[in-house]
């Protein structure tokens, strides 16, 4: 059970807590949408397989579940994939880029100061530009965020990654703004 | 020297939602609300959660600017500095204490946060939209934290810039300004 009570106990991970603040849920869907579907030179792929990655290393099941199950659904790989992120991409399509963007998240999870300007300048050598360095900075720090509200409040998760098929494609392909944000907002 | 070009009269968090204006939006409009919006936890027990995990992320930029919007708020500095080296010593509400504790805990991860300091802030009166607001209020830190170090921007060394910028915090909250931020231009000196 979640360390408040909510509304409706049946709904997993972030959604409860959408359910429970409408007026939070706004911005934070929001958020996502645009660091995960918004213009990037980043594909809405590799940016779901990196907030999966930080989602992991944060220990967080149901955000690196179902941002794994979603980039399963832009990758065009089964669900099963998702075991591969734990296994460091081997079976994954990763580019030398994504790999040492993946690097620079995975130091953004311990810490901002964790960065090196050798991260960095590995990340350029491999073709990473401002944008894509900006972008991937972005969604690990966002991830440490939503992985700290979803645990934080004590949410519960489903285990198996069949539980997430489907919600792993709504984020991906109907995206995560699921209300008419301002006007949700407004009426609250 | 940032890990991106900045624009360099605007430091720490202030270039980057200006390099990034369309992810700046939720961002800002979640910390408007979030710190601002209608609440029963009033805007300086706001700031002195996000002053803590700033700090515990010791993150300088963060923490100074928050420092400064906390003391203006509260009209006394004493508070902050206590509250960093012992929140139980700080001059705050014993359910303030037990909120700031469950910061703390988000700030290490979202996992160490325990049924039993739950408890003691519902025990100290704490409901349960304060509860959730200090966790997510947290969160937010360290998003914010990880941003500005993560890209390695500018923390000014002089004080009186914090001063500014908590007054700027203070009075405008954080939308972004109307007509953006080019009239601080003027104002950078050289140090």
């Amino acid at each position: 059970m979640a360390h408040i009570a909510l509304p409706d106990e049946s709904l997993p991970g972030i959604v409860g807590l959408f359910n429970f603040r409408p007026e939070t849920a706004g911005p934070l869907q929001l958020l996502a949408e645009t660091l995960l579907r918004g213009e990037s030179p980043l594909t809405s792929g590799e940016r779901e397989l990196i907030a999966s990655y930080v989602s992991l290393l944060n220990d967080t099941h149901f955000c690196h579940t179902s941002h794994g199950s979603a980039a399963m659904a832009h990758l065009g790989y089964d669900i099963s994939l998702i075991d591969d992120i734990k296994n460091g991409f081997q079976v994954i399509e990763v580019s030398p880029k994504l790999r040492a963007l993946l690097h620079i998240a995975g130091k953004v999870q311990k810490s901002g100061k964790a960065v090196t300007d050798e991260d960095i300048a590995a990340a350029r050598a491999e073709g990473a530009g401002d944008k894509e360095i900006h972008d991937t900075v972005l969604i690990a720090a966002a991830f440490c965020m939503f992985n700290r509200y979803v645990d934080g409040l004590g949410t519960w998760a489903p285990q198996e990654n069949e539980a997430y098929r489907e919600m792993g494609q709504r984020m991906a392909f109907t995206g995560y703004v699921r209300f008419p944000v301002k006007a949700d907002v407004v009426e609250v | 020297m940032p890990h991106i070009p900045l624009p360099e009269h605007l430091p720490g968090i202030t270039g980057l939602l200006e390099y990034s204006r369309v992810t700046a939006e939720p961002i800002r409009q979640l910390t408007q609300f979030i710190l601002r919006g209608e609440n029963s936890l009033s805007p300086a027990e706001r700031e002195l959660i996000a002053t803590i995990v700033s700090h515990n992320n010791e993150c300088r930029f963060c923490t100074a600017a928050h420092t400064a919007a906390a003391d203006l708020l509260l009209g006394e500095t004493e508070t902050c500095e206590i509250m960093k080296q012992d929140i139980d010593a700080a001059p705050v509400s014993d359910k303030m204490k037990a909120l700031l504790k469950i910061a703390k805990q988000v700030q290490v991860s979202g996992k160490a946060v325990t049924p039993e300091s739950v408890a003691n802030a519902k025990a100290h009166g704490a409901t349960d939209t304060e509860i959730h607001d200090t966790v997510l209020i947290a969160g937010l830190f360290c998003l914010y934290n990880r941003y500005v170090d993560g890209m390695a921007t500018v923390a000014p060394a002089d004080p009186k810039f914090y001063t500014g910028l908590g007054q700027r915090l203070v009075e405008y909250g954080y939308n972004r300004l109307p007509n953006g931020y080019d009239h601080l231009k003027e104002q950078i000196q050289p140090s």
